[in-house]
């Protein structure tokens, strides 16, 4: 053969071929941004876990006498709640719950609804009609009352709280995941594969799922903090945590009656939730662009 | 006859506004002799690709057959589609997107033979052998992603790609219209070797006409769904019979100036392939229809192995011209 290798290359010569998981982690780990924001949230996390180590006061004793301390007070350093309970302590302790029930609904909706929205997208035709008709229904309701009524039918607890907040959630997510793999599918290279023999399965393992998760999963995150914010306002309803259990959305939501008098202390919840759910969008934007190999 | 095409015919059915059936492919029969190489061309919307979807089976065929070695493919009793995939591969124009963007090169060539039950090591090792003979140095560009090469590169590894299953026949659509001039030649120039390596047969589709008569054996070229002429290279391009070809031939830009080109090129675009009329598709722009064309032409052989759709070459057609 006539060997014209004359095409100019683009790069220095590639590294060794590597799998693409790795070479996203890589690309992430020299990300400053992530890097920071991840390790806030590390932070966080860590010490929802290791409250009982570091709380430096029982998050449930209450008293009569030193309600509604401001910041700064000695021996309560983030100043007390309502029922002068210490707020530090209650904000370490308050990070278990109120991370459990944003990210598990989130973390299961993603699964339920990438498999459901990816399996859409790829079959097209009649099954894409039942299955996306069918997540329509659930857009007819307001989050909001959705899980509410989920939660209510399914009566008050944690457990069932984040049940109806994956509902909730599995529809948006079916609906992103449906539109980037219908965009996917129709390229090339997935007729390409089908040209090669290749079953759905395989198709949808192999050049489907690494070129939709990115979005699906970047979208996903975004909801956790909603997702947070919801789980809130169910706690509030008496149908997620009960007091005097703590938790940030019920502590923001108890705490509100004291806006007037120590808007700081009543505020520090809302704090935690905010910084929690920007950590979270700027991380996943960090991680749409590492997964972004063409860059 | 390596290959053959009986009669297949692909309508799309439009809804909404422009309702309607799209004839994108119209019983349209040919056969492929095993090691030629069988140019296809016309212009755009003119079932080109359809007919290579249909060959391959990316598109479900109305009616009609593909017929593979002998055996009607994806029919009762003859051949799987899965193992005529393997024996017919195709090579896509857009050389990006028929590459996924996550996958080294490596692994997009090694893709086919490991469905096809080859070990992942022996795939890999296929694959390097294949960067290696469409001119690129594996070691430098096995682990390559597709975004980092150029256009030629990618169809370089296109064309890797579709030979990793070892087929006989390679359908290439518009494999290198999006290239360069000078990178297209270096990739026509490698197809003709790959195919006397390999012994392949080509289906060559394009609408350069000067590219499918430097690649071709034989040509077919279609308009509207139908075939209007289907010929050796120098009998198409030397002894034209159809009025539509020869108006595709004028409107060719030469490199002589002594050879001007005086007949009048086609005027505007190929009417709405929806619904059409029936009759000879093409008489609605060509110069000399008249009342017979309003009946399908049967194809007519001018001489051996070279057929037209045309009544002016159909003796008994009644048309004024007809010889």
């Amino acid at each position: 053969m006539s060997a014209v290798v004359a095409d100019i290359p683009v790069v220095a010569p590639a590294a060794a071929a590597h799998g693409y998981w790795t070479s996203v982690l890589r690309r992430l780990l020299k990300d400053k941004v992530a890097i920071a924001f991840a390790s806030i949230l590390l932070l966080i996390l860590l010490a929802a876990i290791f409250a009982p180590l570091i709380a430096p006061h029982d998050p449930y004793a209450s008293s009569i006498l030193k309600r509604l301390r401001p910041i700064g007070t000695p021996g309560h350093l983030l100043g007390t709640d309502e029922l002068g309970r210490d707020m530090l302590s209650r904000l370490i302790y308050g990070g278990r719950l109120s991370l459990l029930m944003g990210l598990l609904p989130v973390f299961f909706a993603f699964f339920a609804g990438s498999a459901l929205g990816i399996v859409a997208g790829f079959a097209g035709g009649r099954i894409s009609t039942v299955i996306m008709r069918t997540v329509d229904v659930f857009y007819a309701f307001p989050s909001v009352l959705l899980a509410v009524a989920i939660s209510g039918a399914l009566g008050a607890g944690i457990a069932n709280a984040m049940l109806s907040l994956t509902i909730v959630f599995i529809p948006p997510i079916t609906r992103v995941a449906e539109s980037v793999t219908t965009q996917v599918r129709s390229l090339d290279f997935v007729e390409a594969a089908r040209a090669s023999g290749a079953s759905a399965l395989t198709i949808i393992r192999v050049h489907i799922i690494g070129n939709v998760l990115g979005p699906i999963f970047v979208y996903a995150t975004s909801l956790i903090s909603v997702c947070m914010i919801l789980a809130s306002g169910l706690s509030f309803l008496g149908l997620g945590t009960k007091p005097p259990q703590p938790e940030w959305g019920l502590m923001l939501n108890t705490l509100r009656t004291a806006i007037f008098q120590n808007p700081w202390v009543a505020a520090l919840p809302g704090m935690m939730i905010f910084a929690v759910s920007i950590c979270f969008n700027l991380l996943s934007d960090s991680a749409r662009q590492a997964m972004d190999v063409t860059r | 006859m390596i290959l053959e095409a009986r009669e297949l015919r692909k309508r799309f059915k439009l809804k909404g506004r422009a309702a309607g059936t799209v004839h994108a492919v119209d019983d349209v029969s040919f056969g492929v002799e095993e090691g030629e190489t069988l140019g296809i061309v016309g212009e755009s919307g003119c079932g080109k690709s359809t007919t290579a979807r249909l060959l391959m089976g990316l598109l479900d065929r109305d009616a009609g057959d593909v017929v593979l070695e002998g055996r009607r493919v994806d029919a009762p009793g003859g051949m799987p589609l899965r193992e005529a995939r393997s024996k017919m591969q195709m090579v896509f124009q857009d050389s990006f997107a028929s590459l996924n963007p996550r996958l080294t090169v490596q692994d997009s060539i090694a893709f086919g033979p490991k469905v096809h039950g080859v070990p992942a090591k022996d795939a890999v090792g296929r694959a390097r052998d294949l960067l290696e003979r469409v001119g690129l140095e594996p070691g430098r560009f096995a682990g390559r992603y597709p975004h980092e090469l150029s256009g030629g590169q990618r169809q370089r590894v296109n064309i890797a790609r579709a030979l990793a299953l070892q087929p006989r026949i390679v359908i290439l659509d518009e494999a290198v219209s999006a290239l360069d001039k000078s990178v297209e030649a270096q990739v026509l120039n490698l197809l003709l070797d790959l195919k006397a390596q390999f012994g392949l047969t080509y289906l060559f589709i394009s609408h350069d006409l000067n590219v499918v008569r430097y690649m071709s054996d034989r040509v077919m070229v279609m308009y509207l769904g139908r075939i209007a002429e289907l010929g050796p290279v120098d009998a198409i391009y030397a002894r034209t019979a159809h009025p539509y070809t020869r108006a595709l031939l004028s409107a060719m830009p030469t490199m002589d100036p002594t050879h001007r080109t005086e007949r009048p090129p086609l005027a505007g675009d190929p009417p709405n392939p929806i619904d059409p009329p029936p009759g000879c598709r093409f008489r609605t722009r060509c110069p000399y229809a008249e009342a017979v064309c309003e009946r399908d032409p049967v194809d007519a052989p001018v001489e051996s192995g070279h057929r037209v759709a045309c009544h002016i070459m159909d003796k008994n057609s009644g048309h004024t011209l007809a010889r």
